[in-house]
């Protein structure tokens, strides 16, 4: 690593500047399943983000010693056993949550978020900065998926939270709670990203580029 | 999208299309709408017209919001944002609330036309694609059917729902005739379904004007004949064939081919030379897909009309139906480089 | 995660038997670790599964206060203990020990996915054998329309005292005359229409085999709400 790391730079670029599901586009097969109630997005999400910062935890730690030939397995192993742990959890606490998120949760060992940050970075960086990658990263996923839950919920249902927001004669959006809603929803976000995005590199390009400020 | 490949201008004739994405296309379509449309407002009364001009202000509103300030005198004067509305419109039942008629007329253009990079580069036909949105957002208010109004100026209260809000509870719902057909078994007379005095989507009830509108587009040369003839002939065949196992419980070639959206789909939804194959072999294979479709769905699918996506799930398939009819261009290589 | 040996490793390519032992300590903390988990979470699992199975049986035979398991094994129902499948069925049984009725499942497609349904079933009441409760265990009917099959409480009370002679039919919302008939929700008929035929065929599969004379109250040692647990398991 030939440039100095910044710790806030590192955390704060997976909000936004890299977010995983606005920029990247990764992991979306959570996203677009388990979004169609906040909540449901919350458990989701918090789920997501254990995983990922104690996989990148080990995995940074133990990073000089994991054979390069095996560590894709290892990784594997790693993230499986915080998955299976939290499903336990879930299951345990949450139990109507755990029933409605179903097969989601296991298949968070499939989202290649995880394992891309665990081969992109954790296994590049020290201790400190692959928790706080991970924390940023992690925490972006948590508010794409509040943004498309919110969305979806309180149109679908109008509420937020469980909470109603539009009174009794609300007519709900069927749709965003079905799979097609969460598509137009991520799509409809996913261009309003693009679009701040663009506006901003077009007023950059007038106004002198600020260093370290590289806009994607 | 091979549609908008410059190269498929090059096969031979004949190339019915043409002319169509010129404004005066688009008027024809509006003189061919116009009888079944004012007999629409006729019927229905003057809510269905406060639903037709929502969502023509909806599709126009979106147009002009998201086309680039340079290019919006061209591309608002060509009168095809307006027809989209229209479209949809002439597909919803008339005690709609206008709010919905309004996003539906927003989305038909917003995800139906604008995200595709506006018309001509569509692959689903965006009036069908704002009434599939409404169907699947709103699906109580979308199938709730008013009959004839107690008098011309009398507006349902459904329409004036506030935005957001569900419609008043007064509607007193009315079977459509393929609603009659699917759970009661029993037929309308074709004598009311030619007419168009039943109940249904605002624009759709009146067979016999709608085919008088389509014939005069065939004979104007804007659309291809071959889609709504082999839609025609597929589905009365098909309705033929199930009718005579059970005439009880299956509809009869006439009803199939006079009730529900079949005159407006297969005459001014199925043709649109933006979401229908070049070709006419592509053509026919078009019309063969959606007849056969329209009539597995309304007999056997969970829902009374098949017409809105027969159509939609046809215009998924038209890139691949005018790949594999495309004729041989002379002088090239063999392979199908040429068209990709 | 292995320690040991990375002590004498070099830069040169580790042996067969280093990745080996590398992933063998990997695969042996995370066997740890996902037992650790598994036991500590066990007991909470066990627990929540029996009360909402609990709450179910409960909700669908009124009057209930205890349930004994059962289930049905070539063509006879044995006092079951293991774990609920779909030959399961409970036995409800009020205050006094007296037999109130049983709760069956049945489960069939729906309009979106399978639909799993419970219901209480009464073999003798002054109206004969009927359905004394209907209950939605599983679902993924459209949300607003089919899902009405358990939100609207118009619906679930068609079942509270439902004939099942000759057989349960659906009519139009409104035009119900007779005991066994139920009034089918309005724009949502196909979702109507699946729960009264699955509960159809599941009395088709039930109502046969079950026995003559009622089986026993379990022996009551406790309060009739004690550790759900030992009721069902």
């Amino acid at each position: 690593m030939a440039k100095k790391l910044d710790s806030y730079e590192e955390m704060i670029k997976g909000l936004w500047r890299e977010n995983p599901v606005f920029v990247q586009v990764l992991g979306m097969c959570p996203m677009l399943a388990v979004t169609n109630s906040a909540v449901n997005a919350v458990v989701m999400g918090v789920a997501t983000f254990f995983v990922l910062v104690s996989s990148s935890f080990l995995v940074s730690s133990f990073r000089g010693v994991i054979p390069k030939q095996v560590r894709i397995s290892i990784y594997v192993v790693i993230i499986a056993t915080f998955v299976t742990v939290a499903d336990y959890t879930l299951l345990a606490l949450v139990p109507a949550i755990h029933k409605e998120l179903g097969a989601f949760i296991p298949l968070i060992v499939a989202n290649c978020m995880i394992l891309g940050r665990q081969e992109a970075y954790a296994s590049k960086n020290s201790v400190k900065f692959a928790v706080l990658d991970a924390i940023g990263t992690a925490g972006g996923f948590m508010f794409a998926l509040l943004a498309l839950g919110g969305v979806r919920e309180i149109l679908g249902e109008g509420k937020i939270f469980g909470v109603p927001l539009f009174g009794d004669n609300f007519e709900p959006w069927v749709i965003m709670i079905l799979p097609p809603g969460g598509f137009i929803t991520l799509g409809l976000i996913l261009l309003f990203f693009n679009w701040v995005t663009a506006r901003r590199a077009a007023r950059n390009q007038l106004q002198p580029q600020p260093v370290g400020s590289d806009i994607r | 999208m091979s549609e908008q490949d410059p190269k498929l201008l090059l096969q031979p004739a004949p190339l019915l299309q043409q002319g169509m994405t010129t404004p005066q296309a688009m008027k024809d379509v509006w003189i061919a709408l116009a009888p079944a449309t004012l007999f629409g407002i006729w019927h229905f009364g003057i809510s269905s017209l406060l639903v037709i001009i929502a969502t023509i202000v909806g599709a126009v509103v979106t147009e002009w919001a998201f086309t680039p300030a340079a290019k919006r005198q061209i591309v608002l004067s060509d009168w095809s944002g307006a027809l989209t509305g229209l479209l949809l419109a002439l597909t919803l039942p008339p005690g709609l609330p206008l709010w919905m008629a309004f996003l539906g007329g927003a989305v038909s253009t917003g995800l139906g036309k604008v995200m595709w990079g506006g018309l001509g580069n569509n692959l689903f036909n965006p009036a069908l694609v704002g009434r599939a949105f409404l169907l699947a957002t709103f699906p109580i208010a979308m199938t709730t059917w008013h009959g004839a109004p107690d008098g011309f100026f009398t507006i349902h209260a459904s329409n004036l729902a506030m935005p957001l809000m569900q419609s008043a509870t007064d509607a007193i719902s009315q079977a459509t005739p393929l609603g009659l057909m699917k759970f009661e078994q029993s037929a309308t007379a074709t004598g009311s379904l030619l007419l168009g005095t039943t109940t249904g989507s605002l624009g759709e009830t009146s067979a016999l004007l709608l085919l008088l509108g389509g014939i005069f587009l065939i004979l104007r040369r804007d659309i291809d004949w071959r889609i709504p003839v082999a839609i025609f002939v597929t589905a009365a065949l098909f309705s033929m064939i199930i009718n005579s196992v059970d005439a009880m419980k299956y509809p009869a070639p006439l009803f199939t081919l006079f009730s529900g959206g079949m005159m407006l789909g297969a005459l001014f939804m199925a043709p649109d030379p933006v979401t229908s194959p070049l070709t006419p072999k592509g053509a026919i294979i078009f019309g063969v897909g959606v007849g056969l479709l329209v009539v597995l769905i309304r007999v056997w699918g969970g829902l009374p009309e098949g017409m809105m996506y027969a159509i939609l799930l046809m215009n998924a398939a038209t890139p691949l139906i005018d790949r594999v009819t495309q004729p041989r261009v002379f002088g090239r290589a063999k392979s199908n480089g040429g068209a990709k | 995660m292995s320690e040991q040996p990375i002590q004498q490793m070099t830069q040169q390519d580790p042996t067969s038997t280093r990745l080996i032992i590398s992933m063998a300590v990997a695969g042996f903390f995370s066997g740890l670790i996902i037992i650790g988990i598994y036991l500590a979470t066990f007991d909470t699992i066990k627990e929540n599964k029996a009360r909402e199975l609990k709450e179910a049986v409960f909700r669908v035979l009124p009057g209930v206060t205890q349930m004994s398991q059962h289930r049905l094994e070539k063509d006879r129902v044995v006092p079951y203990a293991g774990d609920p499948d779909e030959n399961t069925l409970y036995a409800g049984f009020g205050e006094n020990g007296d037999f109130i009725g049983y709760a069956l499942t049945g489960a069939g497609p729906g309009f979106q996915d399978t639909i799993k349904v419970i219901y209480g079933y009464q073999p003798e009441s002054d109206m004969g054998a009927r359905l004394i409760g209907m209950w939605i265990l599983d679902s993924r009917e459209t949300p607003g329309l089919g899902d009405k099959i358990y939100k609207d409480a118009e619906f679930v009370g068609n079942f509270d005292a439902l004939s099942i002679e000759p057989t349960i039919k659906v009519v139009k919302k409104g035009t119900k005359t007779k005991n066994s008939e139920v009034d089918a929700i309005t724009g949502a008929t196909i979702s109507s229409k699946a729960v009264v035929r699955i509960i159809n065929i599941a009395n088709d599969k039930w109502l046969p085999h079950l026995p003559v004379n009622p089986p026993e109250a379990p022996p009551q040692t406790q309060t009739p709400t004690p550790s759900p647990t030992q009721e069902v398991q």
